[in-house]
Order: structure tokens, then C-alpha cells, then sequence
């Protein structure tokens, strides 16, 4: 019997949901591989037996509270998607600002209308048991988790930073240019996509388990660079860790 | 069993659109008591986050808002801190931002018209089970998504959340030899537009005959060119205007059934999107987004909203023709490898329109002479149109009922409303309203 899968989008962009969708070249075989149960942005079908749900977002609501909780319960494996759910990501910046006044400056004198929650990972609302990082997620790297869970093998993380990933394709680095960059402690994976174009990594796909941040922080403070710089660009995809300590 | 006198309708969570929306209809005693689409997705203060922030990272924080939409947010928050910083960028960056702009019209339109769109036509309730009923036409899709991402993946170095385009210029050019590979296939997938026309005018039958006329509002005002990069404010109603003026241009205001807020211009509503911008600008369609328009069915002004469905076909074969001619205009002018200026910051307010599958998106900051974000401000294509959605609705379920449709065809045809404007639910979301001191 093919597995069935359901896929649930929270506080998100859904770029990760597109993500999915940009497979191309593998999209028919994973279909005809799976059943697909629940996906409310790309079928009219919607059933709660599901083995695997695929979870995209943060949860930042009452009401996403209620809906992962619900989720797991019927889940025999619960795959966070991408940095909303793995980390937070981006939205956690809301948490850095008092809730009230974030309403407020979005929905003014109506802001009562609206809930809302501190963001929260969704490992900290509800058992996860595998996760797929980066802002948006890699499709390799969803491709290698989810082939791995449909041949019942253990998908695994990579245990060293995106620098390892980046000196492989020859790139130039970051810092010589005078900028702050996060590859040094952020979990690889990636391919260096961002360096790659002569970009800096933002750490969109979280800390590694056992950065060597004093060396990281040596680096930035050989290159002249304030702890206030760092913390913010920190922030902007760390923020998460950051609330947890 | 429904009668013309009593009807309730609520659909949790509309299938096939990009966020959380619900549709809310209420009949009592032959009279509409109610009838909104509630947008429920999570809101999330975007604009709020952003204050604060160094301006080099505005187009990607924003970018966040949408993944199907990144391309084009990264463009109008690009155009709004170049308009605050007075910086000036290459013809050659013009050139493949407009590609980036292309190839995300490409994507997203083939996305929406495939994958959303054409189940309910077909008669299916999404793209799979045409897998094996309509396998060439799945496999032309996916062929059509593959080259609209692999354009945005040279052009900007990924194509959602692209990573390359930075305020004044690229951080990297693409070769001239990936540039003359992505003509090539633009060239090849001529044919598999014209049967992506083909394919839609045969399907076009089955669209609801419905029309309400409304105000339409879209870039207009460049000559010679489809305006989706840059120009004016372009109202059906009230002419052309400034980009500066979008405040006044869309009138935001909040409504307790919608995290997206409602705006209105001229008259109780309006509408943005591909039938906007084909009503409004029709006489500036190249060949190929004629010939498609012809082939379909299509004159402006055309009042029937399932009809954007068919205007994003006429956009597929547009943008497709307008991506070949730009390449051929790079590779004439020769790539030249520019590096981005260094910028010292400043402080002032820019705003940054630009056109996005949807419609007309504008971003706006301030920021202070660091470069800090002090304001923001963005209007997002789906929030202006939800108020033309409940009017659209509060016309139509009247008529359905007056014709005697039952209430699982009201459902269906009222769903498929909701699809036709390709909603970006968690895109409108991301709410403004900043009051300017």
C-alpha cells in the first residue's frame, strides 16, 4: 500500500509548498509514489489518515495551536518544513517587539480583531521527528528526507557548516570583501547557494548543533566588525535561539 | 434541499489558493444577509518587523511575504529604497530585472492556470488524477515550470526567495552562454504556449457568464511596452497618477472578516490583476499576447472576473515573446560585468510599484540616515482585491438563486471565484496602515 502523506501550511510565505511543487523533474514519480490525503493548496481532497504530514510554518496563533496539535495526533511522523517550522525563522522578529505594539502598527485602533501568539517553532508546540531547513527549503535536501522516509531508512542531517560546502565550489570569501557572513556555524546543506552568487549566508538554515562561535566571533572582530552588526544579522534567521536561552 | 428563500454556505479553508480564506454566504428569507470572504490566514507583521532593520536586507525580509510572489516584492522594496537613496541603476539591470519579472509571471501563471485552475474545468479535484488521464498536459505544465524556474535560478540566483538582485545592481551577472540557453527553450516553448492557449480556449466555455463592472487599476502609462516593471498608476475610472500617490490609490482600511485589509478608490471596490492590466493596457500586448487573446475570446473591456484566468494565458504568451527580446537586447548590448555600487546610505521615504501576478504591489520606507528602517508600508495585490471578491459575490448569489442553482453549484461557482483572482492569501496578510508622522 503506497503511504499516505498529508501536507499543512502555517505562518508562512508558502514558498516551501512551492518548493514541493518545483520538483518537476521528480513530481510524477513522488505522486505516483504516495497517496496524497490533505494539501489544501493543491487539491480539493481532504482526509485525516495520513502516515506522514509535512509541516510548513510557525505557529503564531490560538487557533495553530489547536491545528498542530490535532495534526500530530494523527501523524504517525511529523516532518517540519523549511526555517518557519524548523526555526521560526523570519517571523520570530515579531517576538523582539512588544506584541501590542506590533499589532497596533499594523492594524491600529482595530488590532483587537486579530489574535495572535509569540512565534514558536513547531518542535515547540509538538513533537517533530525529522526537519528540512533553509528559507526557503533546498529541494535536494527535501528530495533526500523524503526518499529516505518512503524506503525506511533514517534521514540525516549534515553535521558541518555551509563554509565546507562553499571552499568545495571555490568561492571567494565573504569576508575579504569586508562583509559579515553566517557559514561558519550554519548547518550546511545548502550547497552554498548564497555565497554562490557572491552573496553572504544569512544562517537561513539554522545554527549547527556545536558552532564554534568563539571563533566565528573572532573572525568578525578581526575584521573590525561591531557586536551590534553581528547580533542583528544574527537575529534576522537566530532569533530563536536567541529566545530559547 | 435549497430554495431561493434560505441558503447557507461556508466553506473552511477554499482548496486551491495560495493561503486561508473562507467563503460565508447567508440567505434569510430571499434576502442576502451576508456574503464575504473571510481571509483567516495567520497575520504577520511584516511591517512592524521591518522597522529597525538595515535597508540592505529590506528586499529580503520582504521577499518573506510570499514565496510565489518573491521576485516581484524583491523588485517594489529594490524601487522603493533606490527611490529613498536616489540610486540610479544600469539599463543592463533594468533589462534582467524585466526577465526576473518575465520568467515569475511564467511560473506563476502556469502554476494558477494548471494546477489550480484547470481541475475544476476538467472536472477533477486537482492535478493528480490528470496524471494518467491527462498525462501530456501535466507534462507540458511541468515542462513550462521548469523553464519559468530555471530563468529565475540564472537570472537571480534561485527563483523563490531569489538571492542576487540587491538594491543598485546584481551581485552576480549571468553568463552570456546561460542567457543564450534559456533563448533557446523560450524559443522551443512557443509550442507548448500556443497549446497552452489551445488547451484554455477550449475549456473557456465552461467559465460562469458572469459580469459586474468595476474600476480596474494597474501600471499604464509607458509607452510602447505592457507595463510590468515600471510606470504610472493606470485607474480605469480616474486616468493616470504618480506612484506616489498609492495611498490615495488604494484607500486601506480594516474589516473585522479579514486579516487582509479591504481598500476602495473611486467606487466600492476594485480590481488588480491580469484582466486589470489586459482591460487597461490591451493595445500594448505584443503579438504573441494577441494572438492568445484572439484565440481565446478576449477584447477589453472584458467586466467578467473568471475571465483573469483567461488573461493570464494572454500574459503566458506576452511575457514569453517579451523574454526573448530582452535576452536578444542583453547579448546585443554585450554582458557587461558590473559590479554593484557602494551606496552610502541616507535618510528619506521612497516607494517602489511594480506589477506581480496578481496586480499592482507598492512597498514604502522610511529610513533614517544610517539606512534604518523607521516606517514601512506595503499593499499587496489580494487585499485590494477582497472588497471587489464580496462585491462580486453579493451580485452573483442573487442571480444563482434567482435562476434556481442549487447550492452545491453556488459552492462550486462561487469557489471558482475566489480561484479566479489567484488570491495570495498569506501575501495580504502582511498589512500596513502605518500612519506617517
Amino acid at each position: 500500500m503506497k503511504p499516505k502523506v498529508a501536507f499543512f501550511d502555517f505562518t508562512s510565505c508558502e514558498g516551501c509548498q512551492l518548493q514541493k511543487l518545483n520538483c518537476e523533474d521528480e513530481l510524477v514519480d513522488i505522486l505516483s509514489a504516495v497517496e496524497v490525503v490533505n494539501f489544501r493548496e493543491a487539491t480539493s481532497v481532504r482526509r485525516d489518515d495520513y502516515d506522514i504530514a509535512f509541516v510548513e510554518g510557525s505557529i503564531s496563533t490560538p487557533s495553530c495551536v489547536e491545528r498542530i496539535k490535532k495534526i500530530r495526533e494523527n501523524a504517525k511522523v511529523l516532518v517540519a518544513l523549511g526555517a518557519c517550522a524548523t526555526t521560526g525563522g523570519l517571523n520570530m522578529l515579531k517576538n523582539f517587539q512588544p506584541l501590542d505594539k506590533v499589532r497596533e502598527y499594523v492594524y491600529g485602533d482595530k488590532a483587537g480583531y486579530f489574535d495572535t501568539l509569540p512565534v514558536r517553532p513547531v518542535d515547540q508546540v509538538v513533537k517533530v521527528d525529522y526537519k528540512v531547513h533553509g528559507c526557503p527549503m533546498d529541494k535536494q535536501d527535501y528530495m533526500n528526507v523524503l526518499k529516505a522516509l518512503l524506503t525506511g531508512q533514517e534521514p540525516r542531517l549534515l553535521k558541518y557548516p555551509v563554509c565546507v560546502e562553499c571552499k568545495m565550489k571555490e568561492n571567494a570569501c565573504r569576508y575579504d570583501f569586508g562583509e559579515i557572513c553566517l557559514g561558519p556555524i550554519t548547518r550546511a546543506g545548502c550547497g552554498a547557494r548564497c555565497p554562490s552568487v557572491n552573496h553572504i549566508c544569512f544562517g537561513c538554515r539554522g545554527l549547527l548543533d556545536d558552532p564554534k562561535m568563539d571563533a566565528a566571533n573572532d573572525v568578525l572582530a578581526a575584521h573590525g566588525l561591531t557586536a551590534q552588526d553581528v547580533l542583528r544579522k544574527y537575529r534576522l534567521f537566530y532569533g530563536y535561539s536567541e529566545v530559547s536561552q | 434541499m435549497t430554495t431561493a428563500k434560505n441558503l447557507d454556505i461556508n466553506v473552511h479553508h477554499v482548496t486551491r489558493v495560495e493561503g486561508h480564506g473562507n467563503i460565508v454566504v447567508n440567505v434569510k428569507n430571499g434576502k442576502l444577509e451576508k456574503c464575504e470572504l473571510n481571509i483567516v490566514e495567520a497575520p504577520r507583521f511584516f511591517e512592524a518587523f521591518l522597522r529597525g532593520r538595515n535597508w540592505k536586507e529590506s528586499h529580503l525580509i520582504t521577499s518573506r511575504i510570499c514565496g510565489i510572489c518573491s521576485p516581484g516584492h524583491q523588485l517594489a522594496s529594490l524601487k522603493a529604497t533606490e527611490d529613498a537613496m536616489n540610486i540610479k541603476v544600469s539599463e543592463q539591470t533594468v533589462l534582467l530585472r524585466k526577465v526576473m519579472v518575465g520568467g515569475s509571471f511564467l511560473q506563476s501563471h502556469i502554476l494558477h492556470v494548471y494546477f489550480l485552475v484547470s481541475p475544476d474545468l476538467i472536472g477533477a479535484p486537482s492535478v493528480i488524477p490528470l496524471i494518467s488521464s491527462h498525462p501530456d498536459v501535466v507534462k507540458r505544465a511541468l515542462r513550462l515550470k521548469k523553464l519559468s524556474n530555471d530563468i529565475c535560478d540564472v537570472v537571480g540566483g534561485r527563483a523563490v526567495h531569489p538571492i542576487s538582485m540587491v538594491p543598485g545592481g546584481f551581485t552576480k551577472i549571468p553568463s552570456a552562454e546561460d542567457l543564450k540557453a534559456l533563448r533557446k527553450r523560450l524559443a522551443d516553448a512557443v509550442s507548448d504556449v500556443l497549446a497552452t492557449v489551445d488547451l484554455v480556449a477550449s475549456l473557456a466555455g465552461k467559465l460562469p457568464a458572469f459580469t459586474r463592472d468595476t474600476e480596474y487599476i494597474s501600471l499604464g502609462g509607458v509607452d510602447g511596452e505592457f507595463p510590468l516593471y515600471d510606470g504610472k498608476i493606470c485607474s480605469s475610472d480616474c486616468g493616470l497618477t504618480s506612484d506616489k500617490n498609492y495611498r490615495k490609490m488604494t484607500n486601506e482600511r480594516v474589516v473585522p472578516h479579514s486579516t487582509a485589509k479591504h481598500t476602495a478608490v473611486s467606487r466600492s471596490s476594485f480590481a488588480v490583476g491580469a484582466l486589470a492590466r489586459c482591460n487597461n493596457n490591451f493595445d500594448k500586448l505584443n503579438a504573441t499576447g494577441k494572438g492568445a487573446a484572439k484565440a481565446l475570446g478576449y477584447k477589453p473591456k472584458n467586466c467578467n472576473p473568471y475571465f483573469n484566468n483567461v488573461c493570464q494565458v494572454i500574459e503566458v504568451g506576452h511575457v514569453v515573446q517579451d523574454m526573448i527580446e530582452l535576452i536578444d537586447k542583453l547579448l546585443a548590448n554585450g554582458l557587461k560585468d558590473e559590479p554593484v555600487p557602494q551606496i552610502k546610505p541616507r535618510a528619506g521615504t521612497g516607494v517602489g510599484a511594480c506589477e506581480v501576478p496578481r496586480g499592482i504591489l507598492y512597498h514604502e520606507y522610511t529610513y533614517d540616515e544610517n539606512g534604518t528602517v523607521v516606517d514601512a508600508n506595503c499593499v499587496i495585490p489580494t487585499g485590494q482585491n477582497c472588497a471587489n471578491i464580496d462585491d462580486d459575490m453579493k451580485k452573483f448569489v442573487p442571480e444563482m438563486l434567482g435562476a434556481g442553482k442549487s447550492k452545491d453549484e453556488i459552492t462550486f461557482a462561487l469557489e471558482m471565484l475566489v480561484r479566479a483572482y489567484d488570491p495570495c492569501i498569506s501575501c495580504s496578510v502582511h498589512l500596513l496602515d502605518v500612519q506617517f508622522v
